[in-house]
């Protein structure tokens, strides 16, 4: 996990608003953003672009023996989501009381991600909600 | 020109802890409690949730009822009084994850329980004044409560957000007249750094919560010309399921007349999203031409009153809200006390 304002900062926008990037010049959409399109190459023509967090679980796993930074979560649920438009994403999926499913249907919610103790950042991020 | 409510979103978590799991922990009668308060149960937290979260989601609802493009949103003010920071105010973060632009007034506010209806009463003269097209004003809390407090079983988690602005075409419900009612009133406070508020007691009550809904309530009838017979709905602030039926009664409102609006015996006191949640569950029944009356209230102390009337628009814009009574009962994931103290971080590790 970062540990600077200005990592954070800069990742804000994909974050909270799952905001990659699109090449108009052939209409591929990915998540997270890049620089230079995967097909076109030199000939990339990056913008920005929006998901709308609606997507379906292609595959999960349940976190039982997590990392410091998520252990009060435990257990909990990481899955990758392919987004209705294209791009697959992972993300924690959020109360799922052991009812995920492959082709289950989520939508992204707006939860903290990490805390930096008592003093320090919050990092606020998408998850999952199974609808 | 119509000035009011564009749209609303109301948002808490599917977390619930009941009364009973509270008391068997301090050994009380959960029977009086439940009596005593109107009360079966309150909203929790998850672990990974906050008043800002808690803000985005009802906000985002807000938006997506109200039909708006977020970057015409010219304001965000954001009421609560478990905001997650000290310094660094929450309503960048939400004014962000809507995707309002930067192009927009924002601030935090803090008055207990009815900072949120403060920021509805900011959004709306900024909106009449032309300053702004919308403004969007939230109240959102994850209350804390001592544990062994009797504020234990009621302080819960929720929020309320509301789109403010003006057009005959938009506005689903005008805001017809507001006023506040405000005094010096030490009933409730949390000192900076304190992790749980204090308050006087029996004392929160008369000179507190009573005295300054029926303050304000009064003069907006006196001002206005209006009186409990013109409302088809009140809702009052809610910090238990049995202050607003006691306040409802001293005002001449009949049970009927509130019943739709009372959601903390299911939810508990959301703080600054209780009345704003209330009156979202009021506006998923109202009719065109209804008039709703809503007075919150804040310790420290202050009251704001509104006159509201649901307009024809409030039919266009129905399939796009979440109904209060289905998220009440949509979802719901009781905890016991030990995970309520977990999730509140109530539990130090270190």
């Amino acid at each position: 996990m970062e540990r600077s304002s200005a990592n954070l900062w800069r990742k804000i926008n994909s974050r909270y608003n799952l905001v990659g990037c699109k090449c108009q010049n052939c209409g591929t959409l990915y998540f997270p953003s890049r620089v230079v399109c995967r097909k076109c190459g030199r000939d990339s023509k990056i913008t920005e672009a929006k998901f709308s967090g609606n997507g379906v679980i292609s595959s999960y796993t349940n976190i039982r023996v997590p990392p410091d930074s998520f252990k009060d979560e435990a257990p909990y649920t990481i899955a990758i989501v392919k987004l209705d438009e294209g791009p697959s994403v992972e993300g924690h999926v959020v109360e799922s009381g052991g009812e995920v499913k492959i082709g289950s249907r989520v939508r992204a919610v707006f939860r903290k991600m990490y805390v930096e103790g008592d003093e320090g950042l919050i990092y606020y991020h998408y998850k999952f909600e199974l609808v | 020109m119509l000035y009011g409510i564009v749209g609303y979103g109301v948002y808490f978590p599917v977390y619930r802890i009941k009364v009973e799991e509270i008391a068997s922990v301090w050994h009380e009668d959960a029977g009086s409690i439940k009596k005593g308060l109107n009360i079966t149960e309150k909203t929790v937290p998850a672990i990974d949730e906050d008043a800002a979260t808690i803000a985005v989601e009802a906000a985002r609802r807000a938006v997506s009822h109200a039909g708006i493009d977020a970057g015409e949103i010219g304001a965000v003010y954001c009421g609560s009084e478990s905001h997650p920071y000290a310094v660094k105010p929450t309503s960048t973060v939400v004014a962000t994850a809507i995707g309002a632009g930067n192009n927009v007034m924002a601030a935090d506010l803090e008055f207990a329980c009815k900072a949120g209806t403060a920021g509805m009463q900011i959004a709306m003269g900024l909106a009449k004044s032309g300053m702004i097209r919308y403004g969007l004003a939230v109240g959102s809390d994850t209350s804390q409560g001592r544990p062994g407090d009797a504020l234990e079983y009621t302080a819960s988690a929720g929020g309320g957000a509301y789109v403010i602005g003006g057009g005959k075409d938009e506005v689903i419900a005008e805001i017809t007249h507001t006023l506040s009612f405000t005094s010096d009133t030490p009933d409730f406070w949390r000192r900076e750094g304190a992790s749980f508020p204090s308050h006087g007691g029996r004392f929160t009550g008369e000179p507190g919560y009573f005295k300054h809904i029926i303050g304000a309530t009064k003069r907006l009838f006196e001002v206005t010309g209006m009186e409990a017979s013109d409302f088809d709905y009140a809702v009052f602030h809610q910090p238990n399921g049995k202050f607003p039926i006691n306040v409802a009664a001293r005002l001449g409102f009949d049970m009927k007349k509130i019943e739709n609006g009372l959601v903390t015996p299911m939810i508990g006191n959301t703080y600054s999203g209780s009345s704003m949640i209330g009156l979202a569950a009021t506006l998923d029944i109202a009719k065109p031409g209804e008039k709703i009356l809503v007075t919150s209230f804040g310790s420290g102390a202050g009251s704001d009153s509104f006159a509201i009337e649901v307009t024809e628009n409030i039919e266009k814009n129905r399939g796009r809200s979440v109904k209060v009574r289905d998220l009440i009962e949509k979802r719901k994931i009781y905890v016991n006390y030990s995970t309520y103290l977990k999730n509140r971080s109530s539990i130090r590790k270190k």
